[in-house]
């Protein structure tokens, strides 16, 4: 960014004694424009020293995924998404057959317990009860009354959201892939903390008559913002954030037409 | 002397065409600011320091600096230091980098840096040696005589190098001298005791990277510690390669994940299609890809996205 060229240095008019044309003594005032060196590259310093960044929904250390930035004017833009309560979705692995203080395969170790009776079917079935539980808490802090059309309406169409704080919500829930002990899943959540993923996993174990830690909590989407419009490490560059910022530009505004209007 | 005598001259009064050109009427220069910018079009110093390209942005934020160029005199201070500079052996065009990272040597005395100058050429460093030495290590000319011979001896026992190599090795890597000798006796601690090196496999490795004294221990034990327990890499064959250690932990991790999913991840000499350490951490994302791992950068990056 500093490489692009900044303001030309700017100059001034000094008045310096020079001797004059008659050459007898007299001494006149020549005006000679001079740069100013205060505004020398070198004197001034690079022009951008800082940029605003601020971030988009919180992803802690342990989970991975798409993560989304805002740049100078951008900021305000993320409040606007964050005020449109998107929900978001994470692929999650767990692992059957043990518990740690922290839900995660990393933490100390507080049992061990078996896991062959666990099949894929009850897990399934497991998951069906969470979404149901999951449905009702959606539709009480969506603040809609259901005996309406307008309700019906928006359910069919899978509009209903809370437009304001509510505790972490789970829109969807399936099974990706199940091999004892492994299994994934694909969350779809809104108002979530990675940790409270975490817990699920653990909760899902005990439901099983078993226990589950979790291996893995990857975001896949924030709200627009897919993995295919994330940029890896090997692309943090200028270029390749810029192009980034545009091809997102339209999806963006998109959406914040349709819920904020 | 008295006060009544001559009467004070009013402003309004009328005066020649010569006097009013001979009034310089700029505005005055402030007395305190926290930027050089203020002062730099008043100050011949200060002009000429730029014409070398000195970048006085850099210089005014360090401690003092700019108070000091601000109080030396360009012919009578400066000058014979910058010749003395010439003659060490500093280009004209390296001149202005190394005023900005050490603008106190501007203020130092002439005779104490040409003793230090012949105390090194006295241990037999070369006048092209030392000049890289200070070029590197801008901040050298600045001890003492007696600090560099403490620092030289150090190095000499600590490591149990010959006079030739530890020579060697400080020329390739000056900063030892200027840097603190505490954080360089931790690391070879590290080395020996929790990664389980031998004497000469650290003399090895710290010749052939330098760097690796002045590593963070942190960084140091979290790279052997995937090098050697997850990826496999027995002490030897680090020893031939130490310069994993100073590649970026993330990029180990990453590159040997993918080698790991594509299955070729090989570092047995003895096997086929073995890759060396060096291979794994040098060579750029491209050439990685296209003749290391045999797939495409776009396989990589989509792999990158699914950790």
């Amino acid at each position: 960014l500093n490489a692009a060229p900044g303001r030309a240095p700017r100059h001034q008019i000094r008045f310096l004694p020079a001797p004059g044309p008659g050459g007898g003594g007299a001494v006149e005032l020549v005006a000679a424009q001079v740069p100013v060196l205060a505004d020398h590259p070198l004197v001034r310093g690079p022009r951008f020293k800082k940029l605003k960044i601020g971030a988009g929904h919180r992803l802690d250390v342990k989970a991975s995924g798409v993560f989304v930035l805002g740049i100078g004017h951008g900021n305000k833009l993320l409040t606007d998404l964050y005020n449109c309560h998107l929900s978001r979705v994470y692929t999650v692995g767990g692992l059957f057959g043990k518990a740690t203080d922290d839900f995660s395969d990393t933490g100390n170790l507080v049992e061990k317990t078996t896991f062959d009776h666990i099949t894929r079917e009850k897990l399934e079935r497991i998951l069906a009860v969470i979404q149901g539980t999951n449905q009702k808490a959606l539709l009480m802090y969506s603040n809609i009354d259901m005996k309406t059309q307008e309700a019906y309406e928006l359910a069919v169409k899978g509009l209903i959201r809370p437009m304001g704080k509510s505790p972490p919500i789970i829109t969807a829930v399936r099974c990706l892939q199940f091999a004892l002990p492994e299994f994934h899943l694909e969350i779809h959540c809104l108002h979530e903390t990675q940790q409270y993923l975490r817990k699920m996993v653990h909760e899902i174990g005990l439901e099983l008559k078993s226990s589950a830690v979790c291996t893995q909590v990857r975001r896949i989407r924030d709200g627009v913002f897919t993995v295919d419009d994330a940029i890896p490490r090997t692309q943090w560059n200028l270029q390749s954030i810029q192009e980034a910022i545009q091809n997102c530009q339209l999806k963006v505004e998109t959406e914040l037409e349709k819920t904020l209007g | 002397l008295d006060w009544d005598d001559i009467p004070p001259s009013s402003a309004l009064e009328v005066i020649s065409e010569e006097e009013a050109v001979q009034i310089i009427a700029e505005p005055l220069i402030p007395l305190q600011s926290s930027t050089l910018r203020d002062y730099v079009d008043h100050s011949e110093t200060l002009a000429k320091l730029i014409h070398l390209g000195v970048d006085l942005s850099q210089v005014e934020k360090r401690q003092k600096a700019g108070q000091l160029l601000l109080t030396l005199d360009f012919e009578k201070d400066v000058k014979k230091i910058l010749l003395f500079l010439k003659d060490v052996g500093i280009k004209d065009n390296q001149l202005g980098p190394f005023l900005t990272k050490n603008p106190y040597i501007l203020g130092e005395d002439l005779e104490a840096l040409e003793t230090r100058v012949a105390y090194l050429k006295s241990k037999k460093f070369g006048q092209s040696e030392i000049a890289q030495m200070v070029s590197r290590a801008p901040y050298l000319l600045l001890f003492s005589v007696e600090r560099l011979d403490n620092r030289l001896g150090f190095f000499k026992n600590e490591l149990g190098l010959s006079v030739k190599k530890t020579k060697d090795l400080v020329i390739r890597l000056p900063r030892l001298l200027t840097g603190k000798l505490e954080p360089v006796k931790e690391n070879l601690q590290v080395c020996q005791v929790e990664l389980g090196f031998q004497r000469n496999e650290i003399q090895e490795i710290v010749f052939k990277t330098p760097k690796i004294l002045t590593a963070s221990k942190k960084r140091l034990k979290q790279t052997f510690d995937y090098l050697h327990n997850i990826m496999g890499i027995p002490h030897h064959m680090l020893t031939r390669f130490p310069q994993v250690f100073n590649s970026k932990l993330l990029r180990i991790r990453e590159r040997h994940m993918f080698l790991a999913f594509l299955g070729r991840a090989q570092y047995d000499p003895a096997q086929p299609s073995y890759i060396s350490l060096d291979q794994l951490v040098s060579l750029p994302d491209e050439v990685f890809c296209t003749e290391i791992a045999k797939a495409s950068m776009k396989d990589f990056e989509n792999f990158l996205k699914t950790l």
